[in-house]
Parts: C-alpha cells; sequence; structure tokens
C-alpha cells in the first residue's frame, strides 16, 4: 500500500467525487437505534485519503477550531498507518470519533478544502472518524503521565468542554476532579444527541480513557447546590467551569403546556439518557404518538425527529418557517431525515397547540410563509401569509428551538459576570472568568454552539490554567476559534 | 458511587419509610427539598422530599408511597442494599421566615413531607397548626412526632375511621370560620385537595404556598418536564420550587400533567408484575433442584 501511494502523490486526483460511507436502508435503520453509517472499511480510507493533495497551505486546517493537523493525518492513512495517524490528530483533538460524526464538517473543515472549489472536498471527517474508531478497536497505548505536580482543579459538568480540559489537565500532571450533575458523563453527547448518531459505547470508552488518566469523574453532584464555586475554590487551586446550554426554550404560542408537549431535551433525555426506547424493561417511559411534530430544523430537531419515525410514529413531521437552504442542521442529518421519510413542512410556523378534553395535545395550527428581504443575520427574513391558517393533526409536539445557558452556576456565584443572555464572560482567548482561579467555556460561555467549539474553549482554558499553577502569566495565544453557531 | 441503604419499615400498608446513607446530602438539605433516586440501571428517576435527616449519622429518610412500578420496585429494596444514583438536595427550601401563624396541611403521602415543613415553621418562631388526613384509619402516621412539636394537631379521615370524618379543608374552614388569625397556610398532597384548600383561602386572602410534586427528568432545570403555570409565567418545579403561592398556581393544567403517562404506567405495572412472578417461579425451581 505504501509504495502506492507514493506514487500517488503529485499526481492529479482522478476521483473527484468522494467516496461515500455505507449506511443502513433508511427502511430498515427506521425500526432501529443503530449507528446509521458503518464507516469507511481499511481499503475505502485510503482510497478516499488519496484524493487529498497535500496542500502545502492547508487551507482546511484554518478551517478546524482546533486546528487538526489535516494532511499530516490523512498522509499517515494513505501510508496505512492508521494508529499514528489517530495520534497525529489527537495532538489537537481529544475525541476524534466524536467529531468525526457530529462537526458540521461542510461549515468547518470541508468548507475550505481544495478540493471542494471544483471537486467534492476530501471527505476529512469520515477519515477522521475512520482513524479513531480503527485506533479505539485496535487498541490504544495510554501516553506516559508526568509526574504529578500537586496541583487540583476542579471542572464543573461533564459535557466536551469539561472533559476535554480534564484530559488536557491530566496529561499535564495535575489532580483533576470532574463534577456532573446527571448520572452519567457526557453532557449532551450522552443525553442529547441519539444513540443511532453517536452511539454511547465511544461516549462510555472516552470516558473511561480519561479515568484511566488518574480523572476522578464524580456523578450525581451538582455544583452550586451539593458545593459552591466559592467552595471549590478553598479546597482546589482552580475551576472550570462548562455547564452548558441546557436550559431548553420554548415557544411563547397557546397551548405550550397540554400534556405531550415536549422539550427536545426532555424527549431525548428520555430516550437516550433513560433508554427510555426499551421501555417497559428500562422504566422510563416516553409517548409514542402517531404523529409527531418537531418544531425546529437544527440538529436537535432533526435528533427528535428521526427518534419519534424509530420510536414508532407513522408521521414524523418537521416545521420550520424558513426554507430547506436556511436549516441549520448537518447537511448529513437532513439528508438522512429525509431519506427517513421525514416530513418537511417549510415555510410554516406554529401559531397554537390545540388540546382535547383531558389537555392533550390533538393538533397544531400553523401560518404559512414567504421569503422576503434578507434580515440581520443574512438570512432571508420569513413573512406570514395573510389567511393561511391551517391545522395538522397530531399527537406529540416537541419543541426544538434552541436552549439558554443553565442558570444554576451563574445564581449561586455572586460576582461572577454573566451577559444579559446569561452565558457566563469570558475572554475567549484564556478561558478566564471575573473570578480569579475561574475559568469557563463551551455553550455556557457562547450561547448553544458546537461540539468541537466547546472542545476548543477546553483545550484554551486547560492551557491558562496550567500556567497559573506553574506560576507563569497567562497570556492570549493566537489561534481561530470561530464558533458555528448551532441556534437549533 | 452507591448509596446504602440504612435501614427500611412499613408504615402501612401503602407507605414505606427508608433511611439513606447520603453524608453530602444530610449536611446541606433543608426542609422542603427532594431528592431523585434511580435505584438501578433500568430504573426511573424518582423525585422523594426529603423527610428528615441526620447530619451525624450523614443520612436521611424518605417515605413514599407504593403507587406505580418504581415505587413499588423501590419498596422491595432492604435494609443494606445499594442505590444506584442519588442526587440531592434540589429544590428550593421552604421559606418560613416571619410567617406568623401558620397552618400546614399534608394529605396522604403528603403527611411525611408535612412534618419536616412544619418543624421548620416552628423553628423559625412562627406558632404551627398541623391539620393532617387520609383516607383511613391505617394509612394515618408521624402522629407522636407532629404533636411532640406542633402547636395544635387536627387530624381526619375519609371515612371517620379515627379523628373528624372529612377532607382537611373542613377543619381549615372552621378555623377561619371561627375567626381564628391565619397569616400563612401551607399544604402538600394530591394536587385536588390543594387546589381546594386554595379556593379557599383565596377567598379570605390568606398567602398560601403548595408544594408540587409534577414530573420530574433531571432536577436541574434542563428538561422542563416539572414546568406549571404560576400567574402568567412557565416555571420550573425543579429549579423554581417546589413551593408556589397556591393562589397562582394552574391547577388543571398541571393536574392534567401529571396523568401524562397513565397508558404507559399500567404496562409498566403489568410488566412488573410479570417479572416478579418469572423471578419467584424461577426462584422456587432452584429451590426444588436443590
Ligand atoms: C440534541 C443535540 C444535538 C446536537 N448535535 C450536534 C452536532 O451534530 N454537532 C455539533 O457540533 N454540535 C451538536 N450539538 C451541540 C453540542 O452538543 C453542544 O454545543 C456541546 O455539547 C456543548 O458542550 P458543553 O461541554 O459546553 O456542554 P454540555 O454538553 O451541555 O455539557 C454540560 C454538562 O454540565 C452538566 N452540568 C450543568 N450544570 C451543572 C452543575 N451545576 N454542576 C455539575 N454539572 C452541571 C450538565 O449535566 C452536562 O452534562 C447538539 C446539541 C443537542 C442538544
Ligand atoms: C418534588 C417531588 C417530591 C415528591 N416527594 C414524594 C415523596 O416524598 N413520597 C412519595 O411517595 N412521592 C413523592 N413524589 C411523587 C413520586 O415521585 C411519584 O409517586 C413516583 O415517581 C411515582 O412513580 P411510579 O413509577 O411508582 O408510579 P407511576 O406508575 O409513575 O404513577 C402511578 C400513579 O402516581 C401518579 N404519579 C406519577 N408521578 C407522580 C408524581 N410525580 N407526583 C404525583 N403523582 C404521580 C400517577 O398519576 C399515577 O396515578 C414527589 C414528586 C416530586 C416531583
Ligand atoms: S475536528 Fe471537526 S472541523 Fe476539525 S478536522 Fe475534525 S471534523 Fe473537521
Ligand atoms: S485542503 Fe483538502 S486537499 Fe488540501 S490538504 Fe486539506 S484536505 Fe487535503
Ligand atoms: S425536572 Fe427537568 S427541568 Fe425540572
Amino acid at each position: 500500500m505504501g509504495s502506492e501511494a507514493k506514487k500517488s502523490r503529485g499526481r492529479k486526483p482522478l476521483v473527484r467525487t468522494r467516496l461515500p460511507m455505507a449506511t443502513q436502508r433508511p427502511e430498515d435503520r427506521v425500526k432501529n437505534f443503530n449507528e446509521v453509517p458503518y464507516g469507511y472499511n481499511e481499503a475505502e480510507a485510503v482510497l478516499e485519503s488519496q484524493r487529498c493533495l497535500q496542500c502545502r497551505n492547508a487551507p482546511c486546517v484554518k478551517g478546524c477550531p482546533v486546528e487538526v493537523p489535516i494532511p499530516q493525518f490523512i498522509k499517515l492513512v494513505q501510508e496505512g498507518k492508521f494508529v499514528e495517524a489517530a495520534e497525529v490528530i489527537k495532538t489537537k483533538n481529544s475525541l476524534p470519533a466524536i467529531t468525526g460524526r457530529v462537526c458540521p464538517q461542510e461549515l468547518q473543515c470541508e468548507a475550505r478544502c481544495v478540493m471542494g472549489r471544483r471537486y467534492q472536498p476530501v471527505s476529512i471527517g469520515n477519515l477522521e472518524r475512520f482513524v479513531a474508531d480503527y485506533a479505539r478497536e485496535h487498541g490504544e497505548a495510554l501516553p506516559e503521565l508526568p509526574e504529578p505536580t500537586g496541583k487540583k482543579v476542579a471542572v464543573v459538568g461533564a459535557g466536551p468542554a469539561g472533559l476535554t480540559c480534564a484530559g488536557d489537565l491530566a496529561l499535564l500532571g495535575h489532580e483533576v476532579t470532574v463534577f456532573e450533575a446527571l448520572h452519567a458523563p457526557g453532557g449532551v453527547l450522552i443525553y442529547g444527541i441519539p444513540e443511532f448518531r453517536l452511539p454511547k459505547d465511544i461516549v462510555r470508552y472516552e470516558t473511561n480513557y480519561l479515568k484511566k488518566l488518574g480523572v476522578k469523574i464524580i456523578p450525581n453532584f451538582i455544583i452550586g447546590k451539593n458545593k459552591t464555586v466559592k467552595e471549590l475554590l478553598n479546597e482546589f487551586d482552580a475551576v472550570f467551569i462548562g455547564t452548558g446550554a441546557g436550559s431548553p426554550r420554548l415557544l411563547k404560542i397557546p397551548g405550550i403546556n397540554l400534556v405531550n408537549v415536549y422539550s427536545a431535551n426532555e424527549y431525548l433525555t428520555r430516550v437516550n439518557l433513560l433508554k427510555g426506547y426499551l421501555f417497559p424493561e428500562y422504566k422510563t417511559p416516553v409517548k409514542k404518538g402517531k404523529t409527531v411534530i418537531t418544531i425546529g430544523a437544527g440538529n436537535v430537531a432533526m435528533d427528535a425527529a428521526r427518534t419519534a419515525k424509530r420510536l414508532g410514529a407513522e408521521n414524523s413531521i418537521i416545521v420550520y418557517r424558513r426554507s430547506k437552504k436556511e436549516c441549520p442542521a448537518r447537511v448529513e442529518e437532513v439528508h438522512h431525515a429525509e431519506e427517513e421519510g421525514i416530513d418537511f413542512r417549510f415555510l410554516t410556523n406554529p401559531i397554537r397547540i390545540i388540546g382535547d378534553e383531558n389537555g392533550r395535545v390533538k393538533a397544531l395550527e400553523c401560518l404559512r410563509y414567504k421569503l422576503g428581504e434578507p434580515d440581520e443575520t443574512g438570512r432571508a427574513k420569513p413573512i406570514p401569509i395573510e389567511g393561511s391558517e391551517h391545522i395538522i393533526e397530531c399527537d406529540v409536539v416537541i419543541i426544538a428551538i434552541g436552549n439558554n445557558p443553565n442558570p444554576i452556576i451563574p445564581q449561586t456565584t455572586p460576582d461572577l459576570e454573566t451577559s444579559k443572555w446569561g452565558t457566563i464572560i469570558t475572554n475567549s482567548k484564556t478561558g478566564e472568568t471575573s473570578l480569579q482561579r475561574v475559568y469557563a467555556g463551551g455553550d455556557i460561555a457562547t450561547g448553544a454552539a458546537t461540539v468541537i467549539a466547546a472542545m476548543g474553549a477546553g483545550k484554551i482554558a486547560a492551557k491558562s490554567i496550567h500556567k497559573q499553577l506553574m506560576g507563569h502569566e497567562i497570556d492570549e495565544e493566537e489561534h481561530n476559534l470561530e464558533v458555528g453557531k448551532c441556534d437549533s | 458511587m452507591s448509596f446504602e441503604i440504612l435501614d427500611t419499615r412499613e408504615l402501612n400498608s401503602e407507605n414505606t419509610w427508608m433511611k439513606i446513607k447520603a453524608p453530602l446530602i444530610a449536611e446541606r438539605c433543608k426542609a422542603g427539598q427532594f431528592v431523585i433516586i434511580r435505584a438501578n440501571e433500568k430504573g426511573e428517576r424518582i423525585p422523594l422530599t426529603i423527610a428528615n435527616w441526620d447530619k451525624e449519622e450523614g443520612s436521611f429518610e424518605v417515605v413514599f408511597q407504593k403507587v406505580g412500578a418504581s415505587t413499588l420496585e423501590l419498596g422491595t429494596y432492604k435494609k443494606g442494599d445499594l442505590l444506584l444514583d442519588v442526587v440531592g438536595p434540589l429544590g428550593i427550601p421552604t421559606h418560613t421566615e416571619g410567617a406568623g401563624n401558620t397552618v400546614v396541611i399534608g394529605g396522604g403521602l403528603g403527611i411525611a413531607i408535612a412534618t419536616p415543613v412544619a418543624r421548620a415553621y416552628k423553628e423559625a418562631g412562627n406558632k404551627v397548626h398541623v391539620i393532617i388526613g387520609a383516607r383511613t384509619k391505617e394509612l394515618l402516621f408521624n402522629i407522636e412526632i407532629l404533636e411532640s412539636f406542633a402547636d395544635g394537631l387536627t387530624i381526619c379521615t375519609d371515612d371517620g375511621s379515627f379523628g373528624i370524618k372529612g377532607f382537611v379543608t373542613q377543619p381549615l374552614q372552621e378555623m377561619i370560620d371561627k375567626g381564628e388569625k391565619i397569616d400563612t397556610v401551607f399544604c402538600v398532597g394530591p394536587p385536588i385537595m390543594m387546589k381546594f384548600i386554595s379556593k379557599i383561602t383565596e377567598k379570605h386572602g390568606i398567602h398560601t404556598v403548595a408544594s408540587l410534586n409534577t414530573i420530574m427528568l433531571d432536577g436541574t432545570g434542563m428538561c422542563g418536564a416539572c414546568r406549571v403555570t404560576v400567574g402568567d409565567e412557565i416555571k420550573f418545579v425543579c429549579v423554581d420550587g417546589p413551593d408556589f403561592d397556591a393562589h397562582l398556581v394552574d391547577w388543571d393544567e398541571m393536574m392534567a400533567r401529571t396523568q401524562a403517562y397513565r397508558e404507559e404506567e399500567k404496562i409498566a405495572l403489568e410488566h412488573y408484575h410479570k417479572c416478579r412472578a418469572e423471578k419467584a417461579l424461577e426462584e422456587q425451581n432452584a429451590q426444588e433442584n436443590k
């Protein structure tokens, strides 16, 4: 393989189109919760990797919020050195099996790929996913840990921001304890994103890996309730807050509190964290509607609508006030949702949820919209069409219009500065907050964004914390952490 | 991390008392707060009010009513068994300062919750009259504990088998009719009971607090399962409550929402009984094979 790869280098790429990943057939997968794509096999990965031109200036890297050394790892894939390729990625991104699956690549690394200018971009995400899975399945060596520094750091919240920060600090020799409010670590990765998109075994593997690095993870522990940030500062040398944007936004329309109106968080938590899809063996119930309407068109909405289908809904409908072009979800998710028969009602917006005599949902009243001039976000502004009221009968409604920052920490930490949106104000280049020795990052600082942005923030904070602990000056390092919005 | 059960006792045919080791919870908790328990990997997250606690021993107590699959299963746990997950104390403690002449009302299982709250009102310097009620004599409990500190105690049963025959609203109405000075009413129990108490006190302009037990999931404000309409606002019971101004709560909406899983609860119960029966059979077979 090695010699072949060498030959192909420097040669004009002949393959213009990317190699698709094999997936479960739509008619099969809507009946199970197994992962949809199977992932590349070794031969496919090598084939796709050969499409990479190994550009010297590597624009793709600038599209990645944590600057994964993309050409370097892809070169190792070309050479069949998969474990080494994973090691290269892990110098910048500690959770590649996850980001390979959930990053909005089409807006990030792959958006800048040179191949994409004329043909299709290299499947960077699929390759990242492949090498991470390969390394996991073929046994990764634990990195050598430095001498303990004797410094202690508390991390609040076990989402991607907190876990990344914890991992980086452990690798620098610090003693790290992660406090998590729920009974399992992972944040949105464990309670929000469904099994069919991100198998929970992968999340568990990654959290176990951290435990092997010596990170202590304490579940069922709510900072602000069991202990305050102030108290943590007495026991620890520094505190990182990565509590996410876990407070559901609800629509201000009549009927929002009818029975069987869910926030996407509730619906997905019942199914993912508590395995409601295995009810009654697992005891947490979830309503299996005949017609389920999800409002919104981000990743969260796609996850909810596709979950509903898998729970047996005959119709799973997405109602979104803009058009397909404006869907904030990953392109792959919208595509998979379409394949699975999700019924998209674009340019449609709900005005009222209608209940029956027992206070249960029976229909949704909507208005049709048309697109007008671009608004302040640059997207065409949807304008309601007069007299277009219509009723869609349904028995479950899921609201997936976004999340606000989790309020527990700001409420219980006086002097911690927050914005009018409730996010914790940080220096985005260092993760520092208004409180000495307290750092923050991820969705709690930016509002709902992406997994990779949260991880990037965790990394930046880990660097600053390390400098503080070692008595160095904290400086603002240059990096291009652009926070892609994922406003559901 | 697991949580050891230090002791259990059947209070009566419906209610079980349980003491659980959890120093962190015992150290912090205050009257009116609750915990969420997930007994095992397949379990539901069950919210239960902290009925009592002992800082020195590092333990707290709950009393629960076996109404469905999850609470029935929890009832099979015995002294020495481990609970997989316990998180708390959750919710805002009951505000007891300056409540004045207070009537604390506990209906049914609500007696367990009313007890520490009544004690907290008393300890905060208020005069406390307690009214408790149950369907029948057998389901009453905590009488001696309440007698030991309350300034007055009235007991009712629906069937008249003990104390006054009738609902807890009756003695409350009588106190009001007699012109007794009442500054605050605190109530906890079935929503329908709280709704009627609220109707009575509203007429007389008596400040009334109700402790709500909506359906919950995470208990940290993440899911909105517990939401209720209070006045013209939506509140999350787990983080904004569980106590709310009873006159502002939309009771009908809340009652409908607690019934959300009626059908599923039946399925869960059937499944539970089937599993218990199968397990019993297996054990019997194993015995015979020995
Ligand atoms: C359904 C869904 C699908 C998504 N899909 C994608 C996708 O495909 N691609 C993508 O890039 N992004 C996606 N996102 C967004 C992404 O998941 C988030 O941006 C990311 O998880 C943020 O990470 P975080 O670490 O900041 O917070 P979170 O992942 O929210 O984790 C925060 C953790 O902190 C815990 N916590 C909160 N308060 C406390 C406290 N007081 N004490 C202790 N612990 C506490 C929470 O329980 C939680 O576990 C999705 C989000 C959702 C909800
Ligand atoms: C803050 C809070 C504190 C609570 N404290 C206690 C307590 O100290 N002791 C106690 O026994 N229970 C308490 N509850 C109620 C308890 O959580 C439920 O009884 C339990 O979850 C029922 O689970 P199950 O599977 O056994 O029954 P299910 O099968 O789920 O329900 C059976 C019956 O109980 C009703 N029910 C279900 N959930 C609730 C609920 N959350 N509240 C009221 N009725 C419900 C149903 O309508 C149904 O009629 C509390 C609830 C909350 C939110
Ligand atoms: S982390 Fe995400 S953006 Fe960066 S290279 Fe990997 S898939 Fe692309
Ligand atoms: S821009 Fe595309 S072709 Fe160039 S190095 Fe990056 S992935 Fe390879
Ligand atoms: S229980 Fe989830 S928000 Fe209250």
